[in-house]
């Protein structure tokens, strides 16, 4: 629990590091707030880039091999930019059960990716989660952050093309 | 004092109460909240100018999910005094609602509650849930709530706080089983100054969703029981881990303790004494292995959670090398109860070895998806068909148990009460208390296949049996499936399972296989039909490559 007084300067005057800094301050720049730190860097940013992760590995004093292995060992942690829509689809068990495989199916079909990919022109990722805890409304997907339930494939597909139809107005 | 703050907040919150005459109730927990209930809870919220003597809330999870939103109406006056559920509510319903109020109620939305789903049900973990609005403390507090804190850090001993644990007999939540007494006992023995409770919150069974209804219902609630843990086994410090993925139980966790730090519930000097309790929040990332708690301390340090050998166990060696108390969310919420009605109470309910309730979620092929909480020892009949309403299509098959450490249960053995010895006689566990059902759509091979993907992906890779074992059973298993396999693939299968639960290192590989082998126990048909060579009628993998060796040139 050594803390760390030093503050090193944001890789940049983007606003948003601000934020991260927060965080950091906020737990004394402690060692162990690195998780804390990344889950700050990837909301503010949607991703963790290379410069971020050398900037909390400086900051908090942690290896930077650390920082990497902690930003690739959980799931919720990005290295790459999403696409501008996002679409969660449920793969837990209640959902599996009630036809969660066929929405991923339909979306391989229609737009070409597969599970933590993202379309060639950046407009769609499609990610997968291990329960979002809404098993009453299986199938479920998080479309945009809402949650989207009860859902056929063709639903989910109609769906998507109206966020990124709406988007593109 | 205290318990004349208490007294106050309870007498101010039972006037606002006496001056309206009807009470509307909407449901903000996750599951409803995914169907628009926040629009519904609007659209009350502003129709009720209209009407006065009504005052609408929102509150935490009903119970029936499936049904949602949720929308309770309590009436003290009018021709139907009372209360009346109504399901499936829309914002264009609030007019109608609001209407009549103090009259018939609407007939089209009206949910019955006079059935086994409401009245075959304990609720000592969830009874403040759908009652309660979550973010007020006020009225935890009207509902008795930190009075067993209350009574715990000004009344009793840390060594009789234990003893009344130790009299109810409760047992780990989170699927284990341990007795929570014993682990409470073993850390208060410890050497100080520094010790540390945990609340484990990283609900990673998929299926499963009791943990973050409670956090989302009555955080306070879980607070309390990790207050009074932490007065009683010596600690200062606690830490909640929750899922990165239920951001809403984070921020009605964060809610709560600003305001019970406020009224100094929590804090630097509790309820008046001498007693300091901090509570932290931790985020997790996304890793089921996150949940096994030397993984979990991992994470809470800022490092890969991967687990580590025990002993040392937790309790010796835990957060930073101190002593730590683990429980699970559904554990510490048990405790506030215990506290205000006696270990002996709570050792009343249940079974002879599984005392009090437990929650489950029941999920899949059901009519009635949702949170129920039944006394231990209820079977499972009468779990799945009289409060589940049983399956839709009529042919139930099985019910798994237990998530991805779990096993499948057959139809056949219905009757079986459920508790902790029970479930683990018939090769599933008890879990976190997911419990999925599933109808004679569903193929056992194929679900035993998606947990063992689940697992080859959730797999830290620490150790050898578990990160390469899960792939090659997910191999096997997904070639079975696929029709390609021959009998000694099955053999090869039922090795490797052996191998994989006894080498591996936590409890992730070591119950990894359970899902296959309790599969194979019940439904070995279904796997034998898929062999090339599994037919009885002698059709022998040899004879089989004997024939494709003659037909080729």
């Amino acid at each position: 629990m050594v803390s760390n007084t030093r503050k090193l300067e944001p890789p940049s005057d983007d606003k948003r590091w601000r934020i991260v800094v927060g965080t950091m301050r906020r737990n004394g720049f402690a060692r162990h707030s690195l998780i804390e730190t990344l889950h700050t860097v990837q909301e503010s940013f949607g991703f963790l880039d290379e410069e971020s992760l050398h900037y909390v590995a400086e900051s908090l004093r942690v290896p930077l091999s650390q920082v990497y292995g902690v930003s690739t060992f959980y799931h919720l942690f990005s290295l790459k930019p999403a696409g501008k829509h996002t679409c969660v689809t449920c793969t837990g068990t209640a959902c599996y059960i009630k036809g969660a495989p066929q929405l991923l199916a339909a979306i391989a079909d229609k737009h070409g990716i597969n599970p933590e990919e993202t379309t060639e022109d950046g407009n769609l990722s499609l990610l997968t989660a291990r329960c979002v805890g809404s098993c009453g409304l299986g199938p479920v997907a998080v479309v945009d952050g809402e949650v989207v339930g009860k859902l056929t494939p063709d639903e989910l597909l109609a769906r998507l093309q109206e966020v990124m139809d709406h988007h593109d107005d | 004092m205290m318990i004349e703050r208490f007294e106050e907040i309870t007498t101010e919150e039972q006037t606002a109460v006496a001056e309206h005459d009807h009470t509307v109730k909407v449901c903000v927990a996750a599951g409803c909240l995914s169907s628009q209930s926040d629009q519904v809870l609007d659209a009350l919220k502003n129709g009720v100018g209209e009407h006065r003597g009504c005052h609408v809330k929102g509150v935490g999870c009903m119970g029936l999910c499936s049904q949602g939103p949720l929308v309770a109406v309590e009436s003290k006056t009018g021709a139907k005094s009372g209360s009346v559920m109504y399901q499936n509510v829309k914002a264009e319903d609030a007019s109608d609602i609001i209407q009549s109020l103090g009259k018939k109620p609407v007939a089209r939305l009206e949910l019955k509650t006079n059935v086994p789903f409401f009245q075959r049900q304990t609720k000592i973990v969830l009874e403040n849930c759908g009652e309660i609005d979550p973010e007020r403390i006020e009225e935890y507090i009207a509902v008795e709530g930190y009075q067993g804190l209350l009574t715990a850090v000004t009344e009793m001993s840390p060594n009789e706080v234990i003893d009344e644990i130790v009299r109810s007999g409760l047992r780990g939540r989170g699927g284990g089983g341990y007795p929570t007494g014993l682990k409470w006992t073993t850390v208060a023995k410890m050497d100080g100054p520094t010790k540390y409770v945990i609340c484990n919150a990283d609900e990673g069974d998929p299926g499963a969703f009791m943990d973050r209804s409670v956090l989302e219902s009555d955080p306070h609630r879980v607070l309390e029981g990790m207050a009074i843990a932490g007065y009683a086994v010596g600690a200062t410090e606690g830490y909640i881990y929750v899922r990165g993925e239920y951001p809403l139980a984070v921020e009605r966790l964060k809610i709560a303790i600003r305001q019970a730090n406020r009224l100094g519930v929590l804090g630097s000097k509790v309820c008046g004494t001498t007693f300091d309790f901090n509570v932290h929040i931790r985020l997790g990332a996304g890793a089921f292995v996150c949940g096994e708690e030397t993984a979990l301390i991992a994470s809470i340090e800022g490092k890969r959670g991967t687990p580590r050998p025990r002993p040392p166990y937790p309790a010796e060696y835990g957060l930073w090398g101190k002593p730590t108390l683990i429980n699970n969310v559904e554990t510490f919420a048990n405790v506030p109860a215990i506290l205000r009605k006696g270990g002996a109470w709570y050792a009343g309910i249940g079974t002879e070895k599984s005392k009090g309730t437990k929650v489950f979620a029941l999920a899949g092929s059901i009519q009635n998806t949702g949170l129920i909480e039944v006394p231990m020892g209820m079977s499972l009949r009468e779990i799945i068909f009289d409060i589940g309403g049983g399956v839709p299509n009529g042919n139930c098959k099985a019910v798994q148990t237990g998530g991805p450490s779990g096993g499948c249960i057959p139809a056949d053995y219905f009757d079986t009460p459920v508790d902790y010895e029970s479930l683990k006689a018939l090769g599933s566990i008890m879990g976190s208390g997911g419990m999925i059902i599933m109808d004679d759509s569903s193929s056992m091979v194929d679900v035993a296949r998606y947990f063992m993907e689940f697992c080859m992906t959730e797999s830290c890779g620490k150790c050898v049996p578990c990160r390469v074992g899960t792939v090659h059973m997910h191999t096997l298993l997904n070639k079975i499936y696929t029709g390609q396999a021959r009998r000694h693939d099955l053999e090869t299968l039922e090795k490797l399972c052996d191998l994989v639960m006894n080498t591996s290192l936590c409890g992730l590989g070591q119950t990894a296989p359970n899902p296959v082998l309790s599969t194979l126990r019940y439904f070995r048909h279904e796997y034998m039909d898929l062999l090339v060579d599994g037919a009885e009628d002698g059709r022998s993998a040899t004879a089989v490559d004997a024939q494709l060796l003659e037909a080729q040139p």
